[in-house]
Protein backbone atom coordinates (compact mmCIF):
# COMPACT_ATOMS: atom_id res chain seq x y z
CA UNK A 1 0.00 0.00 0.00
CA UNK A 2 1.84 2.96 -0.95
CA UNK A 3 0.78 6.53 -1.47
CA UNK A 4 1.96 9.47 -3.29
CA UNK A 5 0.84 13.24 -2.81
CA UNK A 6 1.24 15.51 -5.79
CA UNK A 7 0.97 19.24 -5.81
CA UNK A 8 -0.01 20.81 -8.64
CA UNK A 9 -1.55 24.29 -9.07
CA UNK A 10 -5.02 23.73 -10.15
CA UNK A 11 -5.32 27.09 -12.67
CA UNK A 12 -2.58 28.82 -14.16
CA UNK A 13 -1.71 31.72 -16.87
CA UNK A 14 -0.84 30.37 -20.30
CA UNK A 15 3.12 30.21 -20.46
CA UNK A 16 3.19 30.69 -16.97
CA UNK A 17 5.92 28.76 -14.85
CA UNK A 18 4.62 26.71 -12.75
CA UNK A 19 6.18 24.45 -9.57
CA UNK A 20 4.96 20.42 -9.26
CA UNK A 21 6.25 18.81 -6.19
CA UNK A 22 5.60 15.05 -5.95
CA UNK A 23 6.19 13.23 -2.41
CA UNK A 24 5.75 8.93 -2.85
CA UNK A 25 5.88 6.71 -0.05
CA UNK A 26 8.97 4.03 -0.23
CA UNK A 27 11.64 3.03 2.04
CA UNK A 28 14.63 2.95 -0.60
CA UNK A 29 16.25 -0.03 0.35
CA UNK A 30 19.66 0.33 -0.36
CA UNK A 31 20.55 -2.95 -0.91
CA UNK A 32 23.99 -2.15 1.18
CA UNK A 33 22.36 -2.93 4.55
CA UNK A 34 22.70 -5.90 6.24
CA UNK A 35 20.65 -7.54 8.95
CA UNK A 36 22.01 -8.46 12.57
CA UNK A 37 22.65 -12.33 11.29
CA UNK A 38 24.91 -10.90 8.56
CA UNK A 39 22.39 -11.47 5.42
CA UNK A 40 22.52 -9.00 2.92
CA UNK A 41 18.81 -6.54 2.55
CA UNK A 42 18.13 -6.82 -0.97
CA UNK A 43 17.66 -3.98 -3.11
CA UNK A 44 13.93 -2.22 -3.20
CA UNK A 45 14.51 1.01 -4.62
CA UNK A 46 12.02 3.07 -6.84
CA UNK A 47 14.17 3.19 -10.44
CA UNK A 48 12.36 5.50 -12.44
CA UNK A 49 9.56 8.76 -12.95
CA UNK A 50 7.95 10.22 -15.56
CA UNK A 51 6.05 12.89 -15.59
CA UNK A 52 3.83 13.36 -18.89
CA UNK A 53 1.21 16.47 -19.61
CA UNK A 54 -1.48 15.74 -21.83
CA UNK A 55 0.46 12.40 -23.07
CA UNK A 56 3.68 14.16 -23.56
CA UNK A 57 6.62 13.26 -21.22
CA UNK A 58 7.74 16.66 -19.98
CA UNK A 59 9.82 15.42 -17.04
CA UNK A 60 11.81 12.20 -16.26
CA UNK A 61 14.19 10.59 -13.54
CA UNK A 62 16.53 7.84 -12.73
CA UNK A 63 16.76 7.15 -9.25
CA UNK A 64 19.36 5.44 -7.80
CA UNK A 65 20.25 3.81 -4.18
CA UNK A 66 21.45 6.87 -2.34
CA UNK A 67 17.85 8.89 -2.58
CA UNK A 68 16.48 9.04 0.30
CA UNK A 69 13.41 7.27 1.64
CA UNK A 70 10.07 8.49 0.68
CA UNK A 71 11.44 10.67 -1.97
CA UNK A 72 10.51 14.50 -2.92
CA UNK A 73 10.55 15.79 -6.60
CA UNK A 74 10.44 19.23 -7.19
CA UNK A 75 10.63 20.54 -10.52
CA UNK A 76 9.07 23.46 -12.58
CA UNK A 77 7.72 23.66 -16.28
CA UNK A 78 5.46 25.69 -18.44
CA UNK A 79 1.86 25.60 -18.35
CA UNK A 80 0.80 25.26 -22.25
CA UNK A 81 -2.88 23.88 -22.14
CA UNK A 82 -5.60 23.10 -19.82
CA UNK A 83 -5.30 18.95 -19.43
CA UNK A 84 -3.97 16.46 -17.19
CA UNK A 85 -0.93 15.39 -15.77
CA UNK A 86 -0.02 12.02 -14.77
CA UNK A 87 3.29 11.04 -12.83
CA UNK A 88 4.25 7.54 -12.76
CA UNK A 89 7.31 5.61 -10.39
CA UNK A 90 8.27 2.39 -10.92
CA UNK A 91 10.84 0.07 -9.28
CA UNK A 92 12.40 -2.98 -7.84
CA UNK A 93 9.74 -6.28 -7.26
CA UNK A 94 7.29 -4.76 -9.56
CA UNK A 95 6.71 -1.42 -8.01
CA UNK A 96 4.42 0.37 -9.65
CA UNK A 97 2.48 3.42 -9.02
CA UNK A 98 0.29 6.19 -10.77
CA UNK A 99 -0.49 9.62 -9.79
CA UNK A 100 -2.72 12.25 -11.71
CA UNK A 101 -3.62 16.34 -11.33
CA UNK A 102 -5.88 18.58 -13.36
CA UNK A 103 -4.89 21.89 -14.16
CA UNK A 104 -6.81 24.56 -16.10
CA UNK A 105 -4.64 26.98 -18.16
CA UNK A 106 -6.69 30.44 -18.94
CA UNK B 1 33.61 8.10 38.78
CA UNK B 2 37.10 7.57 40.32
CA UNK B 3 38.09 4.16 39.50
CA UNK B 4 40.63 3.87 36.34
CA UNK B 5 37.93 2.47 34.34
CA UNK B 6 35.99 5.08 34.83
CA UNK B 7 38.82 7.69 34.23
CA UNK B 8 39.17 5.82 31.48
CA UNK B 9 36.12 6.42 29.89
CA UNK B 10 35.79 10.04 30.42
CA UNK B 11 39.06 10.30 28.77
CA UNK B 12 37.79 7.98 25.34
CA UNK B 13 34.50 10.44 25.33
CA UNK B 14 36.29 13.50 25.77
CA UNK B 15 36.45 13.54 21.80
CA UNK B 16 33.20 13.00 21.39
CA UNK B 17 32.04 16.86 23.38
CA UNK B 18 30.76 15.34 25.61
CA UNK B 19 33.31 16.15 28.31
CA UNK B 20 31.53 19.19 29.13
CA UNK B 21 28.82 17.86 29.98
CA UNK B 22 30.70 16.28 32.83
CA UNK B 23 32.58 18.90 34.29
CA UNK B 24 29.36 20.86 35.14
CA UNK B 25 28.59 18.29 37.66
CA UNK B 26 26.13 20.26 39.41
CA UNK B 27 22.44 19.54 38.40
CA UNK B 28 20.98 22.80 35.92
CA UNK B 29 18.11 24.38 36.84
CA UNK B 30 14.56 23.88 35.39
CA UNK B 31 13.78 26.53 32.74
CA UNK B 32 12.12 29.36 33.56
CA UNK B 33 8.68 28.89 30.57
CA UNK B 34 9.84 32.32 28.63
CA UNK B 35 13.36 30.34 27.97
CA UNK B 36 11.13 27.69 26.50
CA UNK B 37 12.27 26.79 22.38
CA UNK B 38 10.80 23.79 20.66
CA UNK B 39 12.82 21.82 18.90
CA UNK B 40 11.52 23.45 15.81
CA UNK B 41 13.82 26.59 16.63
CA UNK B 42 16.76 24.88 16.54
CA UNK B 43 16.56 23.35 13.03
CA UNK B 44 17.54 24.87 9.41
CA UNK B 45 15.34 26.89 7.37
CA UNK B 46 15.11 24.11 4.85
CA UNK B 47 13.70 21.28 7.49
CA UNK B 48 11.54 24.10 9.16
CA UNK B 49 9.84 24.74 5.60
CA UNK B 50 9.88 20.90 4.94
CA UNK B 51 7.81 20.53 8.25
CA UNK B 52 5.67 23.65 7.59
CA UNK B 53 4.29 22.29 3.94
CA UNK B 54 1.92 19.32 3.51
CA UNK B 55 3.33 19.05 0.30
CA UNK B 56 6.87 18.53 1.43
CA UNK B 57 6.53 16.88 4.86
CA UNK B 58 6.97 13.20 4.71
CA UNK B 59 4.92 12.40 7.59
CA UNK B 60 1.91 13.12 5.64
CA UNK B 61 1.94 9.67 3.90
CA UNK B 62 1.81 8.11 7.42
CA UNK B 63 -1.01 10.35 8.34
CA UNK B 64 -3.18 9.39 4.91
CA UNK B 65 -2.50 5.91 6.56
CA UNK B 66 -3.99 6.83 9.66
CA UNK B 67 -7.21 8.42 8.22
CA UNK B 68 -7.64 5.04 6.21
CA UNK B 69 -7.43 2.56 9.57
CA UNK B 70 -9.65 5.15 11.49
CA UNK B 71 -12.13 4.45 8.83
CA UNK B 72 -11.36 0.48 8.37
CA UNK B 73 -13.46 -1.75 10.49
CA UNK B 74 -11.49 -4.26 12.70
CA UNK B 75 -11.63 -7.01 15.21
CA UNK B 76 -14.35 -9.15 16.43
CA UNK B 77 -16.65 -6.30 17.06
CA UNK B 78 -16.49 -5.21 13.34
CA UNK B 79 -16.18 -1.49 14.93
CA UNK B 80 -14.22 0.98 13.10
CA UNK B 81 -12.70 4.10 14.74
CA UNK B 82 -15.30 5.81 13.17
CA UNK B 83 -18.37 4.25 14.19
CA UNK B 84 -18.16 5.33 17.30
CA UNK B 85 -15.70 8.70 17.05
CA UNK B 86 -17.02 9.58 13.89
CA UNK B 87 -15.40 12.57 12.19
CA UNK B 88 -11.71 12.60 14.12
CA UNK B 89 -11.42 16.26 13.12
CA UNK B 90 -14.10 17.02 15.52
CA UNK B 91 -13.94 14.29 18.04
CA UNK B 92 -9.80 14.15 18.82
CA UNK B 93 -9.58 18.08 18.32
CA UNK B 94 -7.44 18.67 21.54
CA UNK B 95 -7.14 14.97 22.74
CA UNK B 96 -3.51 14.38 22.31
CA UNK B 97 -2.39 17.68 24.12
CA UNK B 98 -4.10 16.12 27.07
CA UNK B 99 -1.91 12.58 27.16
CA UNK B 100 -0.38 10.74 28.82
CA UNK B 101 -3.32 11.13 30.74
CA UNK B 102 -4.89 9.24 33.40
CA UNK B 103 -6.90 6.00 33.07
CA UNK B 104 -9.10 4.31 35.80
CA UNK B 105 -9.36 1.02 34.34
CA UNK B 106 -5.39 0.90 34.36
CA UNK B 107 -4.74 2.40 37.39
CA UNK B 108 -2.02 4.64 35.90
CA UNK B 109 -1.75 7.13 33.24
CA UNK B 110 -1.61 5.83 29.08
CA UNK B 111 0.01 7.42 26.66
CA UNK B 112 -2.11 7.79 23.36
CA UNK B 113 -0.07 4.57 22.41
CA UNK B 114 -1.49 3.07 24.67
CA UNK B 115 -4.99 4.54 25.28
CA UNK B 116 -5.51 3.39 21.15
CA UNK B 117 -5.12 0.00 22.18
CA UNK B 118 -6.96 -0.10 25.18
CA UNK B 119 -9.67 1.02 22.31
CA UNK B 120 -8.57 -1.97 19.90
CA UNK B 121 -8.36 -4.80 22.63
CA UNK B 122 -11.82 -3.60 24.97
CA UNK B 123 -14.02 -1.83 22.67
CA UNK B 124 -12.87 -3.40 19.02
CA UNK B 125 -11.85 -6.59 20.64
CA UNK B 126 -9.16 -6.80 18.18
CA UNK B 127 -5.99 -6.92 18.35
CA UNK B 128 -3.39 -4.30 19.82
CA UNK B 129 -1.12 -3.42 17.49
CA UNK B 130 2.27 -3.56 17.85
CA UNK B 131 4.81 -0.21 19.23
CA UNK B 132 6.46 1.48 16.65
CA UNK B 133 4.79 -0.62 14.07
CA UNK B 134 3.53 1.46 10.80
CA UNK B 135 -0.32 1.19 11.85
CA UNK B 136 0.08 2.31 15.23
CA UNK B 137 2.51 5.18 14.18
CA UNK B 138 0.32 6.43 11.67
CA UNK B 139 -3.01 6.24 13.83
CA UNK B 140 -0.93 8.13 16.58
CA UNK B 141 0.19 10.51 14.34
CA UNK B 142 -3.40 11.07 12.70
CA UNK B 143 -5.09 11.01 16.00
CA UNK B 144 -2.44 13.74 17.33
CA UNK B 145 -2.62 15.45 14.15
CA UNK B 146 -6.10 17.11 15.13
CA UNK B 147 -4.59 18.85 17.86
CA UNK B 148 -1.99 20.68 15.91
CA UNK B 149 -1.24 24.30 16.91
CA UNK B 150 -2.84 23.68 20.39
CA UNK B 151 -1.15 24.16 23.79
CA UNK B 152 -0.22 21.00 25.59
CA UNK B 153 -1.97 20.67 28.70
CA UNK B 154 -1.63 17.46 30.45
CA UNK B 155 -3.28 17.19 33.99
CA UNK B 156 -0.31 17.70 36.26
CA UNK B 157 -2.57 17.10 39.57
CA UNK B 158 -5.39 14.32 41.14
CA UNK B 159 -4.19 10.76 40.71
CA UNK B 160 -1.65 10.89 37.85
CA UNK B 161 0.51 13.22 40.00
CA UNK B 162 2.49 10.53 41.45
CA UNK B 163 3.86 8.91 38.37
CA UNK B 164 4.28 12.42 37.13
CA UNK B 165 6.48 12.89 39.78
CA UNK B 166 8.45 9.56 39.22
CA UNK B 167 8.89 10.74 35.74
CA UNK B 168 10.71 13.98 37.14
CA UNK B 169 12.63 11.68 39.32
CA UNK B 170 13.92 9.91 36.19
CA UNK B 171 14.57 13.37 34.19
CA UNK B 172 16.71 14.41 37.47
CA UNK B 173 18.42 10.97 37.84
CA UNK B 174 22.11 10.30 36.75
CA UNK B 175 22.16 7.00 35.21
CA UNK B 176 23.94 4.63 32.05
CA UNK B 177 27.99 4.19 32.34
CA UNK B 178 28.45 7.95 31.20
CA UNK B 179 26.59 8.54 34.45
CA UNK B 180 24.37 11.78 32.62
CA UNK B 181 21.04 13.25 33.63
CA UNK B 182 19.13 13.96 30.73
CA UNK B 183 18.44 17.70 32.87
CA UNK B 184 21.96 18.08 32.29
CA UNK B 185 22.03 18.49 28.36
CA UNK B 186 18.49 19.75 28.29
CA UNK B 187 18.12 22.39 30.74
CA UNK B 188 21.75 23.20 31.13
CA UNK B 189 23.80 22.69 27.59
CA UNK B 190 20.82 23.03 25.16
CA UNK B 191 21.75 25.28 22.37
CA UNK B 192 25.41 24.20 22.68
CA UNK B 193 26.71 21.44 20.36
CA UNK B 194 27.15 17.47 20.93
CA UNK B 195 29.29 16.79 17.85
CA UNK B 196 27.51 18.37 14.56
CA UNK B 197 24.27 18.41 16.42
CA UNK B 198 22.61 20.87 18.41
CA UNK B 199 21.12 19.76 21.55
CA UNK B 200 18.07 20.84 22.18
CA UNK B 201 15.75 21.40 25.52
CA UNK B 202 14.29 17.91 24.75
CA UNK B 203 10.24 19.47 24.19
CA UNK B 204 8.17 16.58 22.84
CA UNK B 205 5.87 18.89 20.85
CA UNK B 206 6.03 16.91 17.62
CA UNK B 207 5.45 13.46 18.15
CA UNK B 208 5.11 10.94 16.48
CA UNK B 209 7.36 12.61 14.54
CA UNK B 210 9.62 12.30 10.81
CA UNK B 211 13.08 11.99 11.43
CA UNK B 212 15.42 12.30 8.85
CA UNK B 213 17.97 10.19 10.35
CA UNK B 214 14.96 7.54 10.80
CA UNK B 215 14.23 7.57 7.57
CA UNK B 216 10.75 7.50 8.65
CA UNK B 217 8.46 8.13 11.44
CA UNK B 218 8.88 6.87 15.06
CA UNK B 219 7.32 7.48 18.36
CA UNK B 220 8.96 9.81 21.44
CA UNK B 221 9.75 6.34 22.93
CA UNK B 222 11.91 5.44 20.08
CA UNK B 223 13.78 8.89 20.49
CA UNK B 224 14.08 8.43 24.05
CA UNK B 225 15.52 4.83 23.66
CA UNK B 226 17.92 6.71 21.25
CA UNK B 227 19.26 8.61 24.16
CA UNK B 228 19.55 5.58 26.78
CA UNK B 229 21.66 4.31 24.48
CA UNK B 230 23.62 7.00 23.64
CA UNK B 231 24.49 8.01 27.38
CA UNK B 232 25.36 4.22 27.43
CA UNK B 233 22.42 2.96 30.13
CA UNK B 234 19.83 -0.14 29.24
CA UNK B 235 17.04 1.20 27.55
CA UNK B 236 13.42 0.63 29.07
CA UNK B 237 10.95 -1.68 27.07
CA UNK B 238 8.43 -0.28 24.56
CA UNK B 239 5.33 1.12 26.52
CA UNK B 240 7.06 0.70 29.78
CA UNK B 241 6.10 2.17 32.90
CA UNK B 242 8.75 4.69 33.55
CA UNK B 243 8.73 5.63 29.93
CA UNK B 244 5.25 6.56 30.11
CA UNK B 245 6.07 8.46 33.61
CA UNK B 246 9.04 10.24 31.29
CA UNK B 247 6.94 11.18 29.02
CA UNK B 248 4.10 12.80 31.19
CA UNK B 249 6.70 14.72 33.21
CA UNK B 250 8.02 15.85 29.69
CA UNK B 251 4.91 16.91 28.69
CA UNK B 252 3.95 18.83 31.87
CA UNK B 253 6.98 20.35 31.30
CA UNK B 254 5.99 21.62 27.67
CA UNK B 255 2.82 22.43 29.13
CA UNK B 256 1.02 25.69 26.88
CA UNK B 257 3.56 25.06 24.13
CA UNK B 258 2.12 24.29 20.77
CA UNK B 259 1.81 20.98 19.63
CA UNK B 260 3.77 20.41 16.00
CA UNK B 261 2.08 16.84 14.85
CA UNK B 262 3.66 15.69 12.72
CA UNK B 263 6.82 17.46 13.11
CA UNK B 264 10.10 16.90 10.80
CA UNK B 265 13.56 16.48 12.89
CA UNK B 266 16.92 16.55 11.46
Amino acid sequence: MARAVVSVPSTAKRGQVIEIRTLVQHAMETGFRRTQLGEAIPRDIIRSFVCTYNGEEVFRADFHPAIAANPLMTFSMVATASGTLEFKWTGDKGFSLTESAKITVA
Amino acid sequence: MSTRRGRWLRGAIAAAGIHACLASAALAAQLAPAERRSGYEFMSAETRAMQDDDATNPAVLSLLDGEELWNRKAGAAGQACAGCHGDARASMKGVAARYPAWDAAAGRPLNLEQRINACRTGRQQAPALAYESRELLALTAYVARQSRAMPIAVAADGPAKPFLDAGRATFYRRQGQLNLACTQCHDGLWGKKLAGNTIPQAHPTGYPLYRLEWQGVGSLQRRLRNCMIGMRAEPYAYGAPEFVNLELYLMWRARGMKLETPAVRP
